[in-house]
């Protein structure tokens, strides 16, 4: 191949790259910064200003929103960490070559329907007249029907289900580089079960715990339909003021900022998140 | 008493027998190996004592003591892996107070214990060292450290050298035989390098398929192997096959398949007209004519130079005989016609070995 | 490689030319249910070069959509009549219509002049009637027979057995049933502004009551079908559907007056087959599509006959719903003034987020 089509051919298989970064990630963020930085003074007049950041920081509905779903995301990543490392550790570490497949797929069964269909799912199981209360009513174990919708219990474990794919699987891939000999020496040189836990795997797979974590953790505070379906009279969920921001009120120069707000808010918690255990990115995601 | 027993120690996974029937002792503070070709099943045995595996059946003994109820964290016998197994997201210094931690150590002895083990391997300072910034060396160093800083009854080290070069390999043969004498620990020593373990040990377990073919010392392995086995992988040999036709107290006759009549000693139960193998040591045999012992007419084929190991290699017939000549003092030449000879008590013979 | 580039290329022609030389398509923005498939099909067998393509919304998100593309992508959307003044001139996101192309015979006069009335802009008319309904209460008559207006919602014997969508037509219905008139303070944004303090305290009260707020026809149904819920704010023709499953849940127009809301045919400023988007608006005023797409709908045709159109179920739940002085009574929304959707909106979340 000449020099001219190789470099054609290079540039044919980097601009989908390049093209979807900039165009759908970059571009994008830009319009909304810009977007955040009008003032709506009346129709069609606007000006340049920080009125929209001012004006969400004034109002305690909007702070406590997104304070309530930093919160709600990191018991959800806690708790799909919790969860999803046994799980991990099994499929990476205790199955056979042969069922590591079938239980990978499992784990996907989830993202096999969209995100409504799996609400759908759990309001039909979840709900006061619904499979579970039914079948326990049904059985003598409880008398009266009871509701297990509309809550923030609710909210938490649909999203957990939903996410914690996203933490498996980093967690399965660290730990698949993780020889067995480290194990072995760790109880060796006389370490029990919970110190060869503590100082050899979880060390080990941190690069996937912290990669794990903030993929989780940015895509519960980033969703939408699960804390709406499954969320009762008080599950607010700020991705749904964005939402009613530029669709129910037409204030795209508010809802930008809210935007704006949640990046940056997301952005500072992973940042805190990793300052208060001792990670960085450069020594745990970025490791080769 | 011995610091590491075994006792007809057998472990099968599911019908394949993996080790059969060992039984070993191990004097306090000697260097023994276990030697034997890959496959054999060295590292399950040493699973077996560390307490990764459990033995079908037969016992094992620290200092006197059956240890099969023991988890592996409560055995006092500490192990180099084969890869070293060093923890990667710890420094030195924390690789080696790991189990003197576990022990529940106080901070204040550890500290002094972790700079001393360090200072007895020769890398006295490197507790902040990453590992990855350690030499191969260096790692095999910080591996025995860890382990010899916890004072094992046994330490047990499973090809430690296997990842090294031929250089490194060669060097730290030598460490690995001091340090062994420095820290007066019995060490328990795998490999499938004949000369490793000639060169270290005190005493050479000779594994094959999961049985021990013969134990003893280098020098009496090498000198008086028990069977062909042995005496093909201890040392270097020259093999020729042929069939016994005549025992005559010491001394026996053998017909090579390839035609000729040698002399030997028989050193198994073979008798006249069983199939055997006669092997020949290459220092034992000496070139040119005389008057003893036996002898075989070639031509050389090729001269082998290397220092005080050069060979030179006769060929008899369609067979290539190694004769050991260290001055490299023969004036043969390449082709020239060259007599091999030997004494018959140097060629032992025995029962040809299955294929 | 150069061979499958030019092949690559002639490909990627191919398909945009054959999606430009493709039949004329009718790109139609509205609710979900006003597009039902049989009518459609007719549709496009009377006009086999008209392809119908439909995406369904909300009044909320067919601005939003439009505002994003500027009034294009579209070709015919059905906005609620209070939702296009404003954003017209706001966002200039319609065109005027064209009521010559339009059967204006076959409507009710009283309805297209309430739409003219609303949507007329610099003299020219945006937007034409095509179904309307309303929003009130709907109940369950075994458990809550009494119910008869917006506050029942918050009544304490139904006590977690009410629901409301937290949207503005609560705010609106519950402002009418504390006695005030939000249509007639529109123009005063302080006195709404007050009115809207007023409403979203009771309703932060009502929180303790209701069980959950709702989201859509599917979960409202659900709600209602299960007994779960016994009172709550509806759509009237969710309720008739309802109704047609169990006869006790029925439609009560609030003593206030039921607020009524009229859907319209308007005509994007982008869009790119305005003929036929005006044999689709006359297509489906005929009386025998009028019939198909109320069934379809649960809402009235506005034509003069509307009510005759329904299917008889929704004809029966119509009756035991109203009567003439409930039809009487039905408080039409009003133009929403620019603004007053961002104090609504502020409302709203307040009461969410109020624990
Ligand atoms: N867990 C196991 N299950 C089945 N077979 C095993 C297992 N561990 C080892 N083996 C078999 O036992 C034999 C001896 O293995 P090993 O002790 O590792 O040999 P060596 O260390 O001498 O090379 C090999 O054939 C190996 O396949
Ligand atoms: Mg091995």
């Amino acid at each position: 191949m000449s020099r001219d089509a190789s470099r054609l051919s290079l540039i044919l298989l980097f601009a989908p790259f390049v093209l979807w970064i900039g165009l759908l990630i970059i571009l994008p963020q830009v319009g909304i910064g810009y977007t955040s930085l009008r003032e709506k003074i009346s129709w069609n007049e606007y000006s340049f200003g920080l009125k929209n950041y001012v004006d969400f920081l004034g109002e305690p509905v909007y702070r406590n929103t997104l304070l309530r779903t930093a919160w709600m995301s990191i018991l959800v990543t806690a708790l799909a960490l919790v969860m999803g490392f046994p799980i991990a550790y099994y499929i990476a570490k205790i199955a056979r070559e042969r069922s590591r497949a079938a239980l990978f797929l499992m784990c996907l069964i989830p993202l096999w329907v969209s995100d409504l269909v799996r609400a759908y799912g759990w309001i039909v199981l979840l709900r006061e007249t619904g499979v579970i209360s039914t079948a326990l009513v049904k059985w003598g174990i409880i008398n009266q029907p009871i509701e297990m919708l509309y809550n923030d219990m609710t909210v938490i474990i649909g999203l957990v289900y939903t996410v914690i794919l996203f933490m498996i699987v980093p967690l399965v891939s660290t730990l698949q580089g993780m020889d067995d000999a480290l194990l072995e020496a760790g109880y060796n040189l006389g370490g029990s079960r919970l110190t060869v836990l503590r100082r050899i795997i979880i060390p080990y797979a941190m690069p996937g715990i912290v990669s794990g974590c903030i993929i989780t953790f940015m895509l519960t505070a980033g969703s939408y339909l699960t804390p709406i379906l499954l969320g009762g009279k008080n599950s607010s969920w700020f991705t749904e003021q964005i939402y009613n921001q530029f669709i129910t009120r037409y204030n795209w120069e508010s809802g930008s900022a809210f935007g704006v707000a949640l990046l940056v808010f997301t952005s500072f918690v992973v940042w805190a998140g990793l300052r208060l255990t001792g990670q960085s990115l450069a020594t745990t995601v970025a490791k080769d | 008493m011995y610091d590491l027993s075994c006792a007809d120690v057998t472990k099968s996974f599911g019908n394949f027998t993996a080790v059969r029937n060992v039984s070993l002792d191990i004097p306090s503070g000697s260097f023994f190996s276990i030697l034997g070709p890959s496959g054999c099943g060295k590292t399950t045995l040493m699973r077996m004592i560390a307490g990764f595996e459990t033995p079908t059946s037969g016992d094992i003994r620290i200092k006197g003591d059956s240890v099969l109820t023991l988890p592996p964290n409560k055995r006092n016998v500490k192990m180099v892996f084969q890869h070293l197994a060093l923890f990667p997201m710890m420094t030195v210094g924390e690789n080696i107070a790991y189990g003197l931690r576990c022990r529940g150590e106080s901070k204040s002895d550890i500290g002094p214990k972790v700079a001393r083990v360090l200072d007895r391997v020769g890398l006295p300072g490197s507790e902040d060292k990453q590992i990855d910034q350690l030499s191969g060396g260096q790692k095999q160093r910080i591996a025995i450290a860890r382990c010899m800083v916890l004072e094992p009854d046994v330490l047990l080290l499973d090809e430690p050298l296997g990842a090294l070069d031929l250089k490194l390999r060669e060097h730290m043969k030598i460490e690995l035989k001091q340090l062994q004498h420095q820290f007066e620990t019995t060490f328990l020593y795998i490999t499938h390098d004949q000369s490793e373990a000639l060169v270290m040990s005190d005493n050479v377990a000779v594994m094959n398929a999961g049985r021990f073919e013969q134990i003893g010392s280098p020098k009496a392995l090498y000198d008086d192997p028990s069977s062909g086995f042995v005496a093909g992988f201890v040392g270097d040999s020259n093999v020729l096959s042929g069939t016994l036709t005549e025992v005559r107290g010491d001394e026996a006759q053998v017909m090579l398949d390839g035609g000729g009549l040698i002399l030997g000693r028989v050193c198994d139960a073979s008798k006249a007209g069983d199939k055997v193998e006669v092997f020949l040591r290459p220092e034992s045999l000496r070139l040119g004519a005389g008057a003893e012992g036996t002898m075989m007419a070639g031509k050389v084929e090729s001269l082998l130079f290397n220092g005080a190991s050069s060979r030179v290699l006769i060929r008899v017939d369609d067979q290539l005989i190694e004769v050991a000549d260290p001055e490299q003092s023969s004036s043969l030449v390449k082709g020239a016609d060259a007599q091999v000879r030997w004494s018959a008590d140097r060629a032992r013979i025995f029962a040809r070995r299955s294929a | 490689m150069k061979p499958s580039l030019r092949a690559l290329l002639a490909g990627t022609a191919m398909a945009l030319i054959a999606g430009t030389a493709s039949a004329e398509t009718l790109r139609l923005l509205t609710w979900g249910s006003y597009a039902p498939d049989e009518v459609v099909k007719l549709f496009e067998e009377e006009y086999p070069d008209i392809d119908v393509e439909v995406t369904f919304s909300n009044n909320e998100e067919m601005i939003a959509k439009l505002r994003a593309t500027g009034g294009t992508g579209f070709d015919l959307a059905q906005p609620s009549h209070d939702r296009i003044y404003a954003a017209q001139l706001e966002y200039n996101i319609y065109k005027p219509m064209d009521l010559s192309k339009i059967n204006m015979d076959a409507l009710t006069p009283n309805l297209v002049e309430g739409v003219k009335a609303n949507t007329t802009i610099d003299g020219e008319v945006y937007s034409v009637p095509h179904q309307w309904g309303t929003s009130g209460i709907m109940a369950n008559m075994k458990e809550a027979p009494d119910a008869k207006g917006w506050g029942d919602l918050c009544s304490e014997q139904y006590q977690g057995r009410t629901s409301m969508r937290l949207r503005r037509t609560i705010l609106l219905g519950t402002a009418f049933g504390m006695g005030m008139d939000p249509f007639a303070l529109y123009a005063d944004p302080a006195a709404y502004q007050d009115m809207l303090d007023k409403v979203t305290e009771k309703l932060i009260d009502c929180k303790s009551v209701i069980k959950t707020y709702w989201t859509g026809g599917d979960d409202l149904s659900a709600l209602m079908l299960s007994g779960e819920v016994v009172v709550s704010e509806t759509w009237d023709s969710t309720a008739f559907k309802l109704y047609g499953e169990n006869p006790d849940i029925v439609f009560v127009p609030p003593e206030t007056g039921a607020l009524a809301w009229i859907d319209t045919f308007t005509i994007p400023r982008g869009g790119e087959a305005d003929d036929a988007a005006y044999k689709w608006i006359n297509f489906v005023l005929r009386p025998e599509i009028t019939k198909m797409m109320s069934a379809s709908t649960g809402a009235i045709a506005a034509v003069p006959n509307g009510i005759d159109l329904m299917p008889e179920d929704k004809r029966a739940a119509i009756s035991a719903a109203f009567d003439q002085s409930d039809i009487d009574n039905l408080k039409f929304f009003a133009n929403i003034p620019p603004g007053i959707e961002d104090m609504e909106g502020l409302a709203l979340e307040r009461i969410k987020a109020a624990n």
